[in-house]
């Protein structure tokens, strides 16, 4: 969680130097779920992601120096530079990948787990979606189909109350948790506050053991929020769509602040300052090395829209 | 010799090796393993190789797309299937910007073997939301590779070959070419994708057709014939990416251009690949090239205005005989059948 929150505070820092060409989401506030999630997966096991995917991609073991020459548009970048910020992928880590069009990964997932079932593989697939994901109707095909196959997967739902900058109660009915759609679709289900990295480590080490087991797909709500804008490094109290207040209040229960203290007896503040110096400069480096990094050579544009070969029947793997 | 089989059944052939020969190859789709089976496309396959790989599916389109591309990602090679192409489209999303994008926009890091089977309506009432041929919809998208066979042949060739692509294929299967006969090779039997087809070699004039329209432009050639016109007729098979060089050398054998498409003429397979003539062989050209091709109204219910809306064999040969300055032949009294069904033995329901 300290490595999110300093990487996406340094993007914050340097997005301003124009130098990284691409729209960022940043997760800073929201780092507990993709870190307690994602301890409680194996490597092989697959995760997707939406726009607000880095905290995602580096929880799951994804490559630092690749993603920040992604943003960066370098040949290096996990996508060659072709993706950018919302299109990170890191296959040696199961992660599958992320795109900006909400919810669109859902289906995605579902059918990895469908896929590594039918191959005999007992890889478990999480997807990450927000609260507005729920409200495109692909998420509610996604969750009938896993639950009526029974498939590995889990739906983790981080609820930051916004959609761009339309806030929940002019998109979802009051009255109905979001988790509760779990249920409608025979899933197991529960909703977590964003502050508590262990207990959605405990849910996520359940939800997995669960679908490992053959017993299905499971749905979580954690209650979360951004403390930056929607996309960009800057806070935007002033746009006055959240108040200030509303901001604060969710800074008081910061999860890297619970976690920290958590662990105060256990580690000691020495400790903790040592791993925030540690990431820090591991930040410089990869930083450095994406600006040194060398563009794609023009003639990448034309490479790659198809794959141009076959495989012959009962061929490859 | 090769044995003479109906469309269907040599889609059924080329479904059932591939299963037979690869284990991540899995069919999908409403109704596949129906006692219908797709208008016989999947016929019994389901008693061959189990339900796990010949499945049915929830009316959910748009998932389960994602679906098959999730599992193609996790080392599968899914075939889906659409009984009209006009549901495929509660699935655009992810066709267009997940199927057709994620092997360039993730730096081509895996491939994304998925074979989508539309099948076109047409006639018989199919009405507005029944017959819609959308090929040049798909053909606009990069990264999706669209197939459109034409015969027996074809049917079976392409589909083996497209489900052994390493790259998405949408294919768009004809209804009315579905109980067509034709010369199939047993066995596995290949075509490139990418290339078109000379199928009839002629020096007078160039048709350019796809799909079920192939069968008109043979038609079409074989009258142009009975009054000493020498029609060379080119089967696209591959609408995306277009043989360009196939079609400019045509061209600069003949000078005249027919463009023969299955959907609407705006904006349609016609006009790219009059524009592609254009732009590569404009100094061969000794007339103004010609679309045929359905209006641009929706697809009429009654069989009263079918004959205006669906195009034939007459409508390619006066196309091509004004190319040539010919006059045109005398109006053609009552057509000796319906023109809402495909041929006299057909009664429906569909």
């Amino acid at each position: 969680m300290m490595r999110l929150r300093a990487v996406e505070e340094r993007i914050a820092a340097r997005y301003p130097e124009q130098e990284m060409r691409c729209p960022t989401h940043l997760c800073v506030g929201q780092e507990a779920a993709p870190v307690g999630v994602c301890a409680a997966l194996r490597p092989d096991d697959y995760a997707l992601s939406h726009h607000r995917s880095h905290g995602h991609y580096l929880a799951k073991g994804g490559d630092l120096d690749r993603m920040i020459a992604e943003m960066y548009g370098r040949e290096t970048g996990c996508s060659r530079g072709k993706g950018g910020s919302m299109h990170l992928v890191d296959l040696s880590v199961g992660f599958l990948g992320a795109v900006p069009i909400v919810a669109s990964t859902v289906p995605i997932a579902v059918g990895a787990a469908f896929g590594a079932r039918m191959r005999g593989e007992d890889r478990v697939a999480v997807v990450f979606l927000g609260d507005a994901a729920v409200e495109e109707g692909v998420v509610h095909e996604s969750l009938a189909f896993a639950s009526l196959e029974r498939l590995p997967v889990l739906f983790v739902c981080e609820n930051n109350l916004y959609s761009v900058q339309t806030g929940l109660e002019a998109r979802q009915p009051s009255g109905r948790a979001i988790h509760e759609l779990g249920a409608a679709h025979a899933l197991s289900h529960a909703q977590l506050h964003g502050e508590d990295v262990f207990a959605i480590h405990a849910w996520a080490e359940e939800a997995v053991a669960q679908a490992r087991a053959g017993e299905g797909p499971s749905f979580l709500e954690v209650l979360t929020y951004r403390y930056l804008e929607h996309v960009g490094p800057y806070e935007d109290v002033e746009l006055g769509y959240r108040t200030r207040e509303e901001v604060d209040a969710w800074r008081a229960r910061d999860p890297i602040a619970h976690a920290t203290r958590a662990l105060a007896d256990e580690v000691g503040p020495e400790t903790i300052d040592g791993w925030m110096r540690a990431h820090a400069e591991a930040l410089d480096a990869a930083f450095e090395r994406a600006i040194a990094a060398p563009y794609p050579e023009p003639e990448a544009l034309f490479e790659g829209v198809f794959r141009g070969t076959s495989t012959r029947l009962g061929e490859g793997t | 010799m090769s044995r003479v089989i109906p469309y269907h059944e040599a889609l059924r052939e080329a479904l059932a090796l591939c299963l037979e020969h690869d284990p991540r190859v899995y069919l999908m789709g409403l109704g596949v393993p129906d006692p219908k089976g797709l208008f016989g496309s999947t016929t019994g396959l389901v008693d061959r190789f189990g339900p796990e790989r010949v499945r049915d599916m929830p009316a959910s389109e748009n998932a389960m797309t994602g679906v098959a591309l999730g599992s193609a990602l996790a080392g599968m090679r899914p075939v889906l299937s659409h009984q009209r192409v006009d549901f495929a489209l509660l699935a655009m999303e992810q066709m267009v910007n997940q199927v057709a994008k994620w092997h360039y926009m993730f730096g081509g890091q895996r491939p994304v073997p998925i074979l989508i089977r539309m099948i076109v309506g047409r006639g018989w009432g199919q009405g507005a939301q029944h017959s819609q041929s959308l090929l040049s919809w798909f053909a606009h998208v990069p990264g999706l590779t669209v197939i459109a066979p034409a015969t027996p042949h074809d049917a079976k060739a392409l589909t083996l070959a497209a489900i052994e692509s390493d790259d998405p294929v949408i294919s768009f299967e004809h209804r009315w070419c579905f109980n067509v006969k034709g010369e199939v090779p047993e066995g596995i039997v290949r075509a490139p994708l990418g290339e078109a087809h000379v199928v009839r070699e002629g020096a007078d004039v160039t048709i350019v057709a796809s799909s079920y329209m192939v069968l008109e432009a043979m038609r079409a050639a074989e009258q142009l014939a009975e009054d000493g016109v020498d029609a060379e007729v080119i089967d696209l098979r591959t609408v995306a990416p277009l043989d360009r060089v196939t079609l400019a050398r045509s061209v600069r054998k003949t000078g005249h251009l027919v463009a023969a498409d299955i959907g609407w003429t705006s904006f349609g397979v016609g006009a790219e690949v009059v524009s592609a003539v254009v732009e590569d062989a404009f100094d061969a050209l000794r007339s103004a090239p010609r679309r045929v091709a359905s209006p641009d109204v929706p697809s009429p219910s009654t069989p009263a205005l079918s004959a205006g809306f669906w195009p034939r064999a007459r409508a390619i040969v006066d196309a091509a005989r004004a190319q040539l300055g010919r006059a045109p032949l005398p109006a053609e009294g009552p057509p000796p059948f319906p023109l809402d069904v495909p041929d006299p033995t057909f009664t429906g329901p569909f």
